[in-house]
């Protein structure tokens, strides 16, 4: 719970939350500025209602990382209405399921409950954009939460623990070199005043998007949010000025070496634009060239080191252009039993060149565009999924219009695009390569000693 | 503090049961499936399961890598040819073993609708099981045995059912040893498909753009071929072992992975109601679980803590977990015990029955969030033999539960000293 949403992981696990023009949301904005998104899905008697606000981890001051997503946690505990620890028990009483998450760009709050108790908990939700009180003791408490969350999400895991170092030698100077969730060091220094200062400097109508989807008529929606969006008072945000990242000049590997591992991973990510970026056309060619590479059983990654070669067990590429500021671009890969990671690296190496020498045909544009417009349909199956699209969409400076051109923007990609963005991207000395090996002289043991299978007279 | 919750009582009632209305479609050839006619969206979601799963394969793994080759290559198409045709036509087809069962799930745009059907057809009947995807497959699930062996979660949740039914089909993880999943040839693969992929005891239920006359005829051509009965199914009936017993299993990791569980019950236990709504309150409802409120909200103890029951066809198991830095990890295996002790000793009170009944119910027709979220519900329906009307039904039972029979399940089910626990890390004072 108050999960820890870290891009580059949700961008692997998700490949492309397609956004569409299928959504045809309904859009406004209050006088105090809150901006208001609503999708109607009418299959269930059911709505999201989701409040997402335009700071992440990425617009935390220096020394204070974790304070965004500590803050995430704190939100539930405690208004002058809503004692500690009972908002979540009080969408549970109203037969609902609520959760948050923090991002470097986005922090977003959420209720599923029944369309008939929107009210209940938007009433709630408002409550605390303006009025969260906290005691010391509660801060204590959950920020040793945070820490077991660190150990369980992190320092308990070998690969999380690389990609996030990984990220921290890739953005030199961006703060998205910054864990989501902190490093631990600084979290264990976080006091209820961190808390408050970057709550009221940042928590306000004015830079918060409300986002409803599911059974109900924007009409309704508009009324309610009136009522108790509406009193709230808007303050004078700061501009989200994060420091320039440099042009980079070095391709960099990180090598994790521990104990722990079993398995050795291979992966590359280059630094990318994003819908944010000045070249508008570039993050949807990046999206396409995602596609082709690593889009499936088919693509070019899959197709060649690991059916064609069998060098790799797995091969993907991964693209996320939702972000505040620059975006990465990545490529990984898990050696085949028996095949050593110089060897994995050298073909992905060759493919990457195959890329940048031969280029990317008509053809592959074409197939990789048609299968990527085929995810709108489904991307509109679930309220969830249109809510969780719109509102991240929003939250990283991209508008409505944007979301629902998205087909259209992908239908006008051209192969010239997609290779001018594979040359500009696919840079070495804009890359990090991260190496993740069982530690050196070690055995890859098994957790415990092999038991006999079951005797088959059992079956 | 209760004063303070006074506009937060709103009325409260159970949603209408469900907005969904279910069809039993039966085919000329006599195949039934449940429909839920959805036309707002161009997409049609179907799942099926069929018995058997990995209880009944000849060798550790074996169902598991025949539900990742049954749609790398099948009938005229090589795998490449497959799955290309899947991802053009932007099909989503795939298929899973669990312990009992072996699933199955399509998705596809309306338009292709024949076609789908047709490569789940060729997928459950002609796989071709060639050397290439064989290979590749069985080098995936050994790099995935090798990887899980980082994740302490997985670690501990396979050590606990080693323990706790060892020498039963359930002790052996779906996914295999390395040392089985090596040995699994072809003709294992082909025999477990000839053998277990049949119309006995199959279900399915189709969600989304499709009618009954459309359906009908594709029941047929799609699962027609298959035959018609699968051997006896041999798996023992059981229950969890090695009550009171704690594991430890060393690894240099900072915080301990702890899986604790005991004998549980079964789906069709006349209990099972109570014991759902006891489960509940005691670790399966987040926040409002007795064990997130001592070791998360209390003592910051842990970031997850949780509970549930878990019914399969031959044993029921109650298990949990929970992850604590090594130095407090007694601490909460300890205050976990005391939960235990406290639902037997004290059971629910009045309001806690109440929140629960209006959680349990209320929060019911939240997961119809997608077709294939309700397909796969309708299965999960049909396996357990709920009957058709079970989505009207299934509030009513919440709703009869009593605090007595929460206490007497609790008794039956809860006591501390019968806990197990698998602890993986460098826990100290256990």
């Amino acid at each position: 719970m108050r999960i820890a949403s870290l891009a580059l992981a949700l961008a692997i696990a998700a490949p492309l939350p397609a956004a569409a023009q299928v959504f045809n949301p309904t859009t406004y904005q209050l006088a105090n500025g809150l901006q208001v998104v609503v999708v109607e899905n009418h299959r269930a008697p059911i709505v999201t209602h989701m409040v997402w606000y335009r700071v992440g981890a990425a617009d935390e001051p220096p020394g204070k990382s974790g304070i965004a997503h500590l803050l995430e946690h704190l939100m539930f505990k405690g208004t002058p209405t809503i004692p500690p620890g009972e908002f979540s028990k009080i969408v549970a009483r109203l037969g609902g399921r609520d959760n948050a998450f923090t991002s470097s760009d986005y922090t977003a709050y959420f209720q599923n409950v029944a369309a008939d108790r929107l009210e209940a908990v938007m009433k709630m939700e408002a409550d605390r954009m303006r009025n969260l009180t906290l005691d010391d003791q509660n801060v204590v408490t959950e920020r040793a939460v945070v820490m077991e969350e660190r150990r369980s999400r992190t320092d308990n895991n070998p690969q999380a623990l690389l990609t996030e170092r990984v990220e921290a030698a890739l953005f030199l100077n961006h703060p998205y070199r910054r864990p989501v969730i902190g490093w631990g060091s600084e979290i264990a220094a976080l006091t209820r005043e961190d808390a408050l200062d970057f709550y009221k400097r940042w928590y306000a109508p004015n830079n918060a998007i409300l986002v409803v989807a599911g059974d109900i008529e924007p009409d309704k929606v508009r009324a309610l949010a009136e009522t108790y969006y509406g009193p709230l008072k808007p303050e004078t945000v700061p501009a989200r000025i994060r420091p320039d990242e440099p042009p980079q000049v070095a391709a960099r590997t990180v090598t994790l070496e521990d104990a722990r591992v079993q398995q050795a991973s291979w992966s590359r990510t280059y630094m990318a634009p994003s819908y944010s970026s000045p070249d508008k056309a570039a993050p949807y060619a990046l999206e396409v060239l995602a596609e082709i590479l690593g889009g499936g059983a088919t693509s070019r990654l899959y197709k060649s080191l690991v059916v064609e070669q069998g060098v790799a067990s797995g091969a993907s590429a991964w693209y996320d252009p939702t972000a505040v500021d620059q975006s990465t671009f990545g490529l990984a890969a898990t050696p085949r039993p028996g095949v050593d990671v110089p060897k994995l690296q050298a073909a992905m190496d060759k493919e990457v060149r195959l890329v940048l020498d031969k280029g990317i045909s008509a053809a592959e544009v074409e197939r990789a565009k048609t299968r990527l417009k085929a995810n709108v349909a489904y991307a509109r199956d679930s309220l969830h999924t249109a809510a969780r699209v719109l509102g991240e969409a929003l939250s990283t400076g991209e508008t409505v219009a944007d979301v629902e051109a998205w087909p259209n923007r992908i239908a006008l990609v051209t192969p010239e695009q997609v290779n001018a963005a594979a040359k500009a991207v696919l840079d070495d000395r804009a890359s990090v390569t991260g190496i993740l090996l069982p530690a050196k002289g070690g055995t890859v043991a098994r957790a415990q000693p092999m038991m006999a299978p079951p005797a088959k007279e059992l079956r | 503090m209760r004063r303070l919750l006074a506009f937060l009582f709103v009325l409260v009632t159970a949603l209408p049961a469900h907005a969904v209305t279910v069809e039993r479609v039966v085919s000329p050839g006599g195949i039934e499936a449940w429909l839920v006619q959805d036309h707002s969206n161009p997409i049609i979601s179907l799942a099926m399961a069929m018995r058997g799963g990995a209880g009944v394969e000849a060798k550790p793994g074996l169902a598991h890598m025949v539900s990742g080759l049954l749609d790398e290559g099948a009938g005229p198409y090589d795998s490449q040819t497959f799955q290309g045709k899947l991802e053009d036509l932007a099909i989503e087809l795939s298929f899973d073993a669990g312990k009992d069962n072996f699933r199955g799930n399509l998705k596809t745009l309306t338009d292709n609708r024949d076609t789908a059907f047709d490569m789940f057809r060729l997928a459950l009947t002609q796989a071709r099981f060639d050397k290439e995807p064989v290979e590749r497959v069985r080098n995936q699930i050994l790099t995935m045995l090798a990887r899980e062996l980082q994740n302490p979660e997985t670690v501990a949740a396979r050590a606990w059912y080693r323990l706790a039914f060892a020498g039963h089909p359930y002790a052996v993880p779906v996914r295999g040893e390395p040392d089985t999943v090596k040995a699994i040839t072809v003709a294992d693969l082909r025999n477990y498909t000839k053998t277990w992929l049949t119309r006995e005891g199959m279900v399915i239920s189709v969600v989304g753009d499709i009618t009954p006359e459309q359906l009908k005829p594709l029941l047929d051509k799609t699962f027609g071929a298959l035959p018609a009965r699968h051997p006896a199914i041999a798996v023992p009936e059981t229950q969890a072992q090695a009550p009171g017993k704690i594991q430890v299993i060393q690894r240099d990791n900072p915080q301990s992975v702890a899986v604790f569980g005991a004998a549980g019950i079964k789906r069709n236990d006349p209990d099972w109601y109570a014991a759902y709504v006891m489960n509940y309150v005691l670790g399966g409802g987040g926040f409002s679980s007795w064990l997130t409120e001592e070791v998360r909200e209390k003592r910051g103890l842990a970031y997850s803590v949780y509970s549930y029951l878990t019914p399969m066809d031959h044993a029921g198991v109650i298990s949990g977990g929970v992850a604590t830095q090594n130095a407090r990890t007694a601490d909460s295996v300890r205050l976990i015990r005391e939960q235990f002790a406290r639902m037997v000793t004290d059971g629910l009170t009045d309001k806690e029955l109440a929140d629960a009944k209006t959680y349990l119910t209320g929060s019911f027709a939240l997961q119809l969030d997608s077709t294939s979220s309700i397909a796969g519900l309708l299965v999960a329906v049909q396996l357990d033999d709920l009957g058709i009307d079970y989505l009207d039904k299934r509030n009513g039972y919440i709703q009869a539960v009593t605090k007595e029979q929460v206490k007497a399940v609790a008794q039956r089910l809860l006591d501390p000293a019968k806990l197990t626990f698998v602890v993986v890390g460098k826990p100290e004072g256990l």
